[in-house]
């Protein structure tokens, strides 16, 4: 992805399920296929293209832990520490006694952290953010076409892969040797 | 791979491609507003603007406006709050439980569906907001130091449990729902054509481009967000039941409320989801995604949670009886049988009696009844919240201290200006907003679309 002049080949399709046979094809005679740019999730794509699991669910278990640590402090700080008062003759001694009134902060501000800092990574990973340029290259891509992205070289010619490409079932090929990021 | 039971009814309907889907969610977006959709705008931003009049008097003069008294100190403010957060429950519901239980129906209705449930935040908060009396110390809620000074919230407190509850609830709604929205402008802003119009969508799409591990993530966010949102949408309303059951009124102080109330926000929810879909899908002419199948899945859920309601209604009278409290006794019978006793069985006939005739088929595959049984839900379940917020407090402890509770036109002009703020923003939305969550709706055309499920069947019978 960080290749600057490389040759890539495109390959469009018109149909979800060629497109993933095709990736399997392609994989399988040992060409890296850069990317994938499809109108909708396609379920077994990433294990067909060799993506690695996404991690995105620990780290919104971790902002869980941070969004429950900070309404921990929260209360101990404000209710215990700084100004107990004593409301309706409910313990403010220790936090310990007092924990049953604050179940319910401590459930809405981990669900806060959780839910707000996972799509705040979400966002940041994939690089989207208000008026950024759109990533697919053929805008035919968000409606009913698929566009598969194959990295040339090797020990095979742009002509061999744009053959094999042609016999997956693409519906369009083409060499593209500028750079994009 | 794609594989549904051939029992299964078609989720979309006609001979549908991936590109006729991209088509039909679009176009209430490319083409002009229908007259319908100017005549139904118009009249919400009148009642919207009646209401803005109503809140800004309110703001200048005060809550001594409204109908409430010395007795009566919380009426119809908090009974519209409870019922327009009630209402956004279902959008929670149906794109989160449904997502969880992997229900395919939920695809066409979710987007909209979730709509309601900020907009009908939004109604909501308006009201503790006002009902604060100075709104420019709305911030007292927020956990900072009060006045600056050295006191803190009360986080003993239900009501502020209620401020973590429901902004927590809001802003990952909007969150949720955004997410799922970015694909969908990606779409509208490849296919625009007039510069300002592809600029906007540009803007809202965030760049998305559907890579393949950008997928992926998606995926993984929207089930996780999906798994928050599930239990957070059932603490939302056990929070707000927690405001009544946590005080020492007859009437207020029961167990059961945390249950009752998210049944019964679950069940008006729903119908507000009627409500609007019926109204959408002839507007916009969906009717090829949003099915009679739909329409009747959501009635069960209406006549499911309208059941759980009447059975908590009778346990509460029944346990009142069973209580031995001659004043818990006494707000009870006073419900049934006193000066509020219209606004009971209003409840009763709307809430437990009516969604009983969704076990005919006829009658929930109907547009025109649902449509009519919607709207009568919605009153029963306005009526429930009036019920047990001013029944419960207009026979106080001391009988010279009884009274009722006659709203001004400011309460009435509120309440109406929430509704049509609610309509305002929602046929907003409507018009400029991808009303169908295509890019999900089309992982599911090849197993629940009609021409291919009539393909597979064709196929099977080959084989064997």
């Amino acid at each position: 992805m960080s290749s600057t002049n490389q040759t890539i080949i495109n390959a469009l399709y018109d149909d979800d399920d060629v497109l993933l046979s095709g990736v399997k094809e392609v994989r399988g005679k040992g060409l890296e296929i850069q990317e994938v740019y499809s109108p909708f999730p396609i379920h077994g794509l990433d294990k067909a293209m060799g993506l690695k699991e996404t991690r995105i669910a620990i780290a919104a278990f971790l902002y869980g832990v941070l969004g429950l640590t900070t309404a921990i402090s929260m209360t101990y700080g404000m209710m215990i520490v700084d100004w107990p008062m004593n409301i309706g003759g409910k313990p403010s001694f220790s936090w310990g006694e007092n924990m049953p009134a604050f179940v319910p902060i401590m459930f809405e501000l981990t669900v806060f952290f959780a839910a707000h800092l996972m799509v705040w990574t979400f966002f940041f990973r994939n690089k989207i953010y208000p008026g950024a340029k759109a990533q697919n290259p053929d805008p035919r891509t968000t409606d009913d076409k698929f566009l598969m992205e194959v990295v040339a070289g090797g020990d095979h010619s742009n002509e061999d892969i744009m053959a094999l490409l042609k016999e997956t079932g693409a519906i369009e090929v083409s060499v593209n040797s500028a750079e994009h990021a | 791979m794609h594989y549904e039971a051939p029992i299964r009814q078609p989720l979309i309907e006609g001979d549908k491609s991936y590109h006729d889907i991209t088509v039909d969610v679009v176009r209430p977006v490319e083409s002009s507003a229908p007259k319908s959709w100017w005549l139904v705008f118009s009249l919400a931003l009148l009642a919207f603007l009646w209401g803005v009049g109503c809140i800004l008097y309110t703001i200048g003069v005060g809550i001594g406006t409204w109908g409430l008294n010395k007795t009566v100190g919380w009426a119809w403010d908090i009974t519209n709050f409870v019922w327009w957060v009630g209402i956004g429950h279902a959008g929670t519901l149906i794109s989160a439980v449904l997502l969880l239980f992997r229900q395919k129906w939920r695809m066409s209705i979710n987007r909209s569906a979730e709509a309601m449930t900020i907009f009908s935040v939004i109604q909501a908060a308006l009201f503790p907001g006002i009902h604060m009396g100075r709104i420019w110390l709305a911030y007292f809620v927020l956990p900072i130091p009060n006045q600056f000074g050295s006191l803190w919230v009360n986080f003993n407190s239900p009501l502020l449990w209620d401020v973590f509850a429901i902004s927590t609830y809001f802003s990952v709604s909007v969150v949720f729902w955004y997410v799922g929205l970015i694909p969908d402008f990606a779409m509208i802003r490849d296919r625009a054509v007039k510069p300002i119009q592809k600029h906007i969508y540009k803007i809202l799409s965030f760049g998305w481009g559907g890579k393949a591990k950008h997928w992926q993530r998606f995926e993984e966010v929207s089930l996780v967000l999906a798994g928050l949102a599930t239990p957070l949408v059932l603490s939302v309303h056990t929070i707000v039941s927690m405001d009544f059951a946590t005080s020492v009124i007859p009437g207020w102080h029961t167990t059961i409320f945390p249950p009752y109330f998210v049944a019964g926000a679950i069940f008006s929810g729903f119908a507000m989801v009627q409500t609007l879909l019926i109204i959408v899908r002839k507007m916009f002419k969906m009717e090829e995604y949003i099915t009679i199948q739909h329409i009747e899945m959501m009635n069960i859920v209406i006549m499911l949670t309208g059941s759980i309601v009447g059975i908590a209604y009778i346990t509460e009278l029944f346990i009142a009886w069973y209580s031995g409290v001659e004043y818990e006794q006494y707000a009870f019978l006073n419900r049934a049988t006193g000066p509020y006793w219209w606004a009971y069985w209003s409840m009763m006939t709307c809430n437990v009696f009516s969604p009983q005739f969704m076990w005919f088929k006829k009658l929930r595959t109907s547009l025109m009844f649902t449509f009519f049984i919607s709207i009568i839900v919605n009153i029963g379940m306005w009526f429930e919240r009036f019920v047990i917020i001013v029944t419960s407090l207009h026979r106080d402890y001391l009988p010279s201290s009884w009274s009722m509770f006659s709203p001004t036109f400011v309460d009435i002009g509120i309440f109406i200006g929430t509704i049509g703020f609610f309509f305002v923003l929602f046929l907003l939305y409507a018009r400029t907003f991808p009303v169908i969550a295509q890019a999900e709706l089309k992982t599911i055309l090849k197993s629940s679309g009609d021409n291919y499920k009539k393909l597979q069947e064709k196929q099977e019978h080959v084989e064997h």
